[in-house]
């Protein structure tokens, strides 16, 4: 009932935030204009007067949200012309577009409606940014790769092992010289690549500077004009005069962004893509890493363990084991997983990056954190299967045992089948628990921003990253945001988003366990 | 001594202590008929289940080809001695066995036998049919799978061989490849023993096989039983005693734990040497 509730609260308020709301112009008693979106209304406690609040936007120029008394409204009206700009910095600006400043832009109509001729400078702009600064772009981000990732590291092994020769007492061997020779060839490589990235970054800054001379002018309610770069806009549309056509394409839009894109503006705007992608791989680690482990151990307890007492007790710690806070498995991964098994990697492997302060898999990652989660659902596997191979009945493995299959055939060939829908209805419930886990995430590895684990370099997932969760999403932007009226949409969609995989996953899992159920469906006998 | 239906004569018997008339007394040593040629020699068979001892020193052979009962009230160990016979009692925790079993002269109970082999040789049906949830096909073709073989060519003869032998090609024929499940009570022990047909045992053990079934299959089972002792030896325990005059050759009373009496079933059903058997097969008890 209160799941019901839940679930229609978040349905009702994350469906509704990319519907383009209309954008209502305000004047007031004392002369002053505004023009923002009603998103609430109650009765003020001091006067018991009623009360609007509009999302007024333009947060550069005072505060986004106002609250405006209905006593003091003169007169509204719902200017078609009215602009909502999502802006790559800064949220939303709504005004009127004045004109267009349009130095750099060839080809487009000087006449007409200023809305047609915004779009097509849009998308002018976009394709001059694409053939002008991305080429500079990537060169650059090649070059900082190149930095970052293979000079860097050849240098931090080559300090390292001086370090350690010189440690040793060694002053003058072939080794120490050799060293030598490659830090200084390393140095120059890094100077020679620095120079290019820093040459690369300023012509990348000119050009940019360039295309970003063309802009729109939009003038607000108060009647402020304002410069915003054709690059800064993400979209800009006039919610008043849209069809409903349009508005469904705007809203399909709107959700495409969220599903593909990153994140902009500390996490207030702009998509979800790292953090669905993280959620997802996490699962996904999750299970491939669980469900070994659960269905092997639940196998053994079941079928090979003899009943003494210590298999009792394993029993006893696996029952207990589902009952552990979350957060403690947490604090165990980031003890065992990451200063353990990371460290003891790290110091096996990248003896180098530790002396210098920067760990491989000694730090948080999503690797370690599925491992982690891993843990915490492993019980449930480990009873369901257990369970399920119990309820076999003994004369089906009799008759295999009977025909001369020796322990290993009967388990694989029919009691293993079998059991599996038992034993996928724990990984249902296990994958259904680790997806809406976030407090052990917190302490091993999900942060607040962070790319997709997975790249073009070599090898290309890369399970040593931090990484971004929904859940974690959730917890970052409800409480940790600067501007928590702003996101308050955001954590609806995310809170949906959230609950759709689980219950994604879930169903998904749930189709592929009915599935076999009717295959190996045992009839009452 | 002659069933109707049975297609080999019992080998000839020489009775070893015969019963004198008036010596039906209720205790003493059992009266156990001696076989020539037996494929099963038991002797001073006991075993305990932890503490509780359940076949006290039974002695006795089966014969080859032929139809053997056993009979007796419930929990006098007959199911323990069947299943003593292809070593299930091994999955029973807490079982103890002493004496020794001998088929084709090699003890069965020595813990260096291959068992699997040993139950290759000695196929078993429950009480309750339990097919496998796969097709009908991969039921019956299980055993030999199992034994590692892949030829499709020669599964698929040993699988129709086996389950015209069973009786229930004929049922089953344009349907192999579905769900064994979807059979019924007394097809699915029908295709239990093809199942255990298929691996060409020398014994088949019958643990109360038509208990489950409905009188028409019973009929069928039985009648299947007639047909199949033409090939190998079957051991079958029942609680039906009209049963087990029906279908067998020997019968062996058992009462708890002991071995009371075995004997050619025709004499043992009309002339008991043991008190206690008569007192059973006439209904007085168990």
């Amino acid at each position: 009932m209160l799941t019901a509730l839940l679930l229609v609260v978040v349905l009702y308020n994350g469906l509704g935030v990319f519907w383009p709301k209309a954008l209502v112009a305000v004047e007031l008693a004392d002369g002053s204009h505004l023009l923002g979106v009603h998103v609430d209304d109650d009765v003020d406690p001091a006067t018991g007067q009623r009360r609007i609040k509009l999302k007024t936007a333009n947060r550069e120029d005072g505060p986004a949200f106002r609250w405006v008394d209905a006593g003091q409204i003169r007169r509204t009206s719902y200017p078609p012309e009215a602009f909502v700009v999502e802006r790559m910095t800064n949220l939303d600006y709504h005004g009127y577009l004045r004109e267009l400043v349009t130095p750099g832009l060839e080809g487009l109509p000087e006449q007409g409606d200023l809305a047609r001729r915004l779009d097509a400078a849009l998308r002018a702009a976009d394709a001059r940014y694409a053939r002008e600064v991305q080429p500079l772009k990537d060169r650059e981000d090649a070059v900082a790769r190149e930095l970052n990732e293979q000079v860097k590291y050849q240098k931090l092994r080559a300090e390292y092992r001086r370090r350690q020769l010189l440690r040793a007492g060694e002053t003058a061997s072939h080794e120490l010289a050799e060293l030598e020779a490659r830090l200084a060839a390393l140095e120059a490589r890094e100077a020679e690549l620095k120079d290019r990235s820093f040459d690369l970054s300023r012509r990348r800054a000119e050009t940019e500077t360039e295309v970003r001379r063309n802009a729109a002018v939009f003038v607000d309610a108060a009647g402020r004009e304002k410069h915003v770069a054709l690059l800064d806009i993400v979209r800009a549309y006039t919610p008043n005069r849209m069809s409903a056509f349009g508005k469904v394409r705007h809203y399909l839009a709107k959700v495409w962004e969220l599903l593909s894109d990153d994140p902009r503006e500390a996490n207030q705007d702009g998509g979800l893509f790292p953090a669905i992608f993280g959620t997802v791989l996490l699962v996904f680690l999750m299970a491939v890493t669980c469900f070994p482990l659960g269905v092997l151990a639940g196998i053994y307890l079941g079928e090979y363990a003899r009943d003494g007492l210590l298999v009792r007790i394993v029993r006893i710690a696996v029952n207990n084991l589902a009952g552990i806070p979350s957060i403690v498995y947490g604090i165990f991964g980031l003890g065992f997983f990451i200063y353990l098994v990371g460290g003891s990697l790290d110091g096996w492997l990248y003896p180098a990056q530790v002396d210098a302060g920067e760990p491989v898999f000694g730090r948080g990652s999503i690797l370690w954190a599925s491992l982690t989660l891993g843990l915490l659902t492993v019980p449930v596997v480990i009873v369901s299967t257990e369970e399920a191979l119990r309820a076999i009945p003994r004369g089906i493995s009799e008759g295999s045992y009977a025909l001369g299959a020796t322990k290993l055939q009967t388990l694989c060939r029919v009691l293993i089948p079998m059991a599996s829908p038992g034993m996928m209805t724990g990984f249902i419930l296990a994958m259904a628990r680790a997806a809406g886990e976030v407090a052990p995430l917190m302490v091993t590895g999900a942060v607040k921003s962070a790319p997709v684990p997975f790249d073009g370099t070599f090898p290309y997932v890369h399970l040593d990253r931090q990484f971004m969760h929904l859940g974690f999403h959730i917890l970052d932007i409800s409480c940790k945001s600067p501007n928590v009226e702003a996101t308050k949409p955001m954590v609806y969609v995310t809170t949906l988003l959230l609950l759709a995989i689980v219950l994604g996953l879930s169903s998904t899992a749930i189709y592929l366990r009915n599935r076999m159920r009717r295959r190996y469906q045992v009839r009452a006998m | 001594m002659d069933n109707p239906g049975s297609q080999t004569t019992a080998p000839p018997v020489r009775v070893e202590a015969p019963p004198a008339p008036g010596a039906k007394h209720g205790s003493g040593s059992p009266a156990v008929v001696s076989i020539e040629d037996p494929i099963v020699e038991t002797r001073h068979l006991d075993l305990w289940y932890g503490p509780t001892r359940a076949l006290v020193d039974v002695t006795m052979d089966f014969p080859r080809n032929q139809v053997t009962a056993l009979i007796g009230p419930s929990g006098c160990g007959k199911s323990t001695y069947l299943r003593c016979l292809n070593r299930m009692n091994d999955l029973i925790d807490d079982v103890r066995t002493a004496g020794t079993i001998l088929l084709d002269g090699e003890n069965i109970l020595d813990p260096t036998v291959d068992v699997i082999e040993l139950r290759r040789k000695v196929g078993m049906v429950f009480q309750k049919p339990t097919p496998f949830p796969k097709s009908i096909y991969e039921n019956v073709a299980y055993g030999l799978r199992i034994g590692g073989m892949r030829n499709r060519r020669a599964l698929d003869e040993v699988v129709e061989q086996s389950l015209r032998r069973a009786a229930l090609w004929e049922e089953v024929k344009d349907r192999l490849q579905e769900s064994a499940l979807g059979l019924s009570g007394g097809q699915h022990q029908r295709l239990c023993i093809a199942r255990a047909i298929a691996v060409s045992p020398e014994i088949i053990l019958m643990d109360e096989p038509c208990s489950a079934l409905d009188p028409r299959s019973t009929t069928r089972i039985e009648d299947l039983i007639g047909e199949l002792r033409r090939d190998y030896t079957i051991i079958i325990v029942t609680h039906n005693m009209q049963q087990a005059a029906r279908v067998s050759d020997y019968t062996a009373f058992l009462y708890e734990g002991v071995l009371v009496e075995f004997g050619p079933t025709k004499e043992l059903f009309t002339k008991p040497a043991k008190k206690e058997t008569e007192d059973y097969i006439t209904g007085r008890f168990g």
